[in-house]
């Protein structure tokens, strides 16, 4: 049929050529020029701006936070799935729609809000500082903005696996005694596993790239709250763009092997489900 | 497949509840209970807040520190005139990008799909970067822009009208071969010896007329150029990855007969295209403006944040916290977590009427955009 349309319906090669012709203006070039710049270095220059303590410092809170809250996701993730999927409940539609929040909400809007709820005088931290749970200008602030900037992308893909699923083998289940939670844990929870990994994946690469919300509730500071794009940023102020464009290629390969990951998650979990 | 195969019967959808997929009443009430404690402290909690530290000063001193500060209605300025460029650029290339995609078969096509989901996976605020190593000041082209940059705006301009005229050209041509007369018979020749008419008219006129100053430098980064760009850069892959499903869900069928009953690839495309994607369209564009006006990292690695001139804002929320203008920063983030909302009721709304990425029958997309 392909090929059938490329001889009778017009515009392929304007259409083609368009989007190629936009797509190297706006991606392909500015990978390649970043590219360009990080080979300039020597590969001892290279590793030295990559490598610096600082730098080790902001990748293990970048990689860690983001893999502690997309954890969280991968479990919040699943029950509100569970929830919206199974229940009814009065306001069912309005929370599914607040799932997406966290998409439509501006992130800085979304950092700006963490930061004021959880320092002392906020409406949440006022009940949680005295504990010496702090979740403002911390670690644990970094997380948490990152479970709220996370929290769609696992619900989104569990879900519609979920409302598709055979009712037949619950009943199979059932009949042949299982308890629900043995149903649960051994009929339903293994046709999620690939939803649940892409969900989980979207949601972390999503945190080791996320900017936005992190700058107003980590406080930044060096060694201790700051994650890798702030880090950027700074070697920026400081106009040592060639360790800021080291350290942005390692973020590019690292996006690059998320990308194909959750393009073959993605057709791995279609290929389960159909 | 036909079009109404798009819109699924709901009524079967609605999974029928049967006693076995049953849990116990305990475990429900506790689940449910759960979950919406996690949503209320996740996102209702949050929203709240901001309209409570927005308004906490009354209705008067919020308007204040919207519209009398000068700095903040600049940024909102600055937002709606970077937002529809940008938006404006992606439903172009989301049209051109789903129609390639979603209608022909070439090689290279799973690596281009791929390609437009990249903005998903790389951080913003690298993006934002790789602008300002080209156009920077230290950038590959941040010398020649700083020394003269308007001479590039002729050519740029010329390369324009080329394009304009190509697209001009296919779009007039008539579709049937056989009553093609004159230079439609030769397209090859005339796009050529077209292009290269319009591109010498177009630089000549400029040239000689000094259109635009000379020895001026031509400022991309931190200034709106970059903006828009960066915002651009992260936002293109949401109308084009609504549109394609779409248009492979609702076939070419409709598009063959219009063209092989005579009509011009411009009128299948208002008469028959549009209105059959308008609706994964609007959905598109929803997406993609509430994305674009909340761009945060990109932007403000390309702004500079000179203010009053550079700052979007999301930008000025940031800048408005740094200087401890709590009141003033909410403000701000009340008027866009207001579209936000208005995004999501738009967004149920559609979803519930009409076929998008989020209902469609089959293939089915695991729905990521935002």
């Amino acid at each position: 049929m392909a090929s059938i349309n490329r001889r009778v319906l017009p515009g392929f090669s304007l259409t083609l050529g368009y989007t190629v012709f936009y797509l190297s203006i706006l991606v392909l070039i500015p990978i390649t020029a970043c590219f360009l710049k990080a080979s300039t270095l020597s590969f001892h220059e290279f590793w030295d701006a990559v490598w610096t303590e600082r730098a080790r410092a902001a990748y293990y809170l970048t990689f860690g936070a983001a893999l502690i809250a997309a954890l969280v996701n991968l479990v919040l993730g699943m029950l509100l799935a569970w929830v919206l999927v199974r229940y009814t409940f009065p306001g069912k539609k309005i929370v599914d729609s607040l799932v997406d929040l966290p998409l439509a909400l501006p992130t800085a809007v979304g950092g700006l809000v963490y930061a004021s709820l959880y320092v002392q005088k906020g409406w949440l931290g006022q009940y949680l500082v005295p504990w010496g749970i702090r979740g403002a200008y911390t670690r644990l602030g970094i997380v948490l903005v990152l479970i709220f900037v996370g929290l769609p992308f696992v619900v989104r893909t569990v879900q519609p696996i979920l409302e598709d699923l055979d009712p037949e083998s619950e009943e199979a289940a059932a009949s042949l005694g299982s308890t629900r939670w043995q149903t649960f844990r051994n009929v339903i929870l293994p046709t999620l596993y690939p939803a649940l990994i892409t969900g989980f994946a979207l949601a972390f690469a999503r945190g080791i790239g996320e900017y936005g919300s992190v700058v107003f509730v980590s406080g930044n500071m060096p060694y201790k709250t700051e994650i890798a794009p702030i880090l950027i940023v700074a070697r920026l102020e400081e106009f040592a763009y060639s360790e800021a464009t080291a350290i942005a290629v390692g973020l590019l390969v690292i996006s690059f092997i998320m990308l194909v990951l959750i393009n073959r998650l993605e057709r791995w979990s279609m290929r389960h489900e159909y | 497949m036909s079009t109404e195969a798009l819109v699924r019967p709901h009524a079967v959808a609605v999974t029928i509840r049967r006693h076995a997929q049953e849990d116990p009443a305990w475990v429900r009430w506790s689940l449910t209970l759960f979950a919406l404690a996690v949503v209320g402290l996740l996102v209702v909690v949050p929203v709240v807040n901001v309209f409570a530290e927005a308004l906490s000063e009354g209705l008067r001193v919020y308007w204040n520190n919207l519209f009398a500060d000068p700095d903040t209605r600049q940024s909102i300025f600055l937002t709606l005139t970077v937002v529809p460029i940008a938006l404006a650029a992606n439903i172009v290339f989301g049209l051109a990008a789903a129609w390639a995609i979603a209608r022909f078969n070439f090689p290279g096509r799973t690596l281009l799909t791929a390609l437009i989901d990249l903005p998903f996976s790389v951080s913003p605020v690298v993006a934002g970067l790789m602008f300002v190593l080209i156009f920077g000041l230290q950038g590959y082209f941040g010398p020649f822009l700083r020394r003269d940059g308007y001479s590039v705006m002729p050519y740029l301009i010329s390369i324009v009208g080329v394009g304009l005229f190509i697209l001009l050209f296919l779009l007039l041509r008539p579709s049937n071969c056989q009553t093609r007369k004159g230079f439609w018979k030769y397209p090859w020749l005339s796009v050529l010896t077209g292009s290269g008419a319009v591109f010498s008219l177009l630089l000549f006129v400029q040239l000689y007329f000094h259109v635009w100053p000379r020895n001026q430098s031509l400022k991309i980064i931190f200034a709106t150029p970059g903006l828009v760009l960066a915002t651009a850069f992260v936002t293109f892959p949401f109308v084009a990855r609504e549109l394609i499903p779409v248009m492979e869900a609702v076939g070419a069928d409709e598009e063959l007969a219009a063209v092989s009953l005579g009509a011009s690839g411009w009128r299948m495309f208002w008469d028959v295209t549009i209105p059959n994607i308008k609706w994964g369209l609007v959905y598109g564009i929803i997406l993609c403006n509430a994305r674009a006006i909340g761009e945060f990292g990109a932007v403000y690695v390309v702004s500079g944040h000179i203010a009053g001139k550079t700052d979007t804002m999301p930008l000025r929320i940031e800048k408005l916290f740094q200087e401890y203008n709590l009141p003033g920063s909410f403000a701000v983030a009340s008027l866009l977590t207001l579209v936000a909302i208005f995004t999501l009721i738009a967004k149920a709304k559609l979803e519930r009427k009409f076929p998008t990425t989020a209902n469609l029958p089959e293939p089915k997309t695991i729905e990521t955009q935002l």
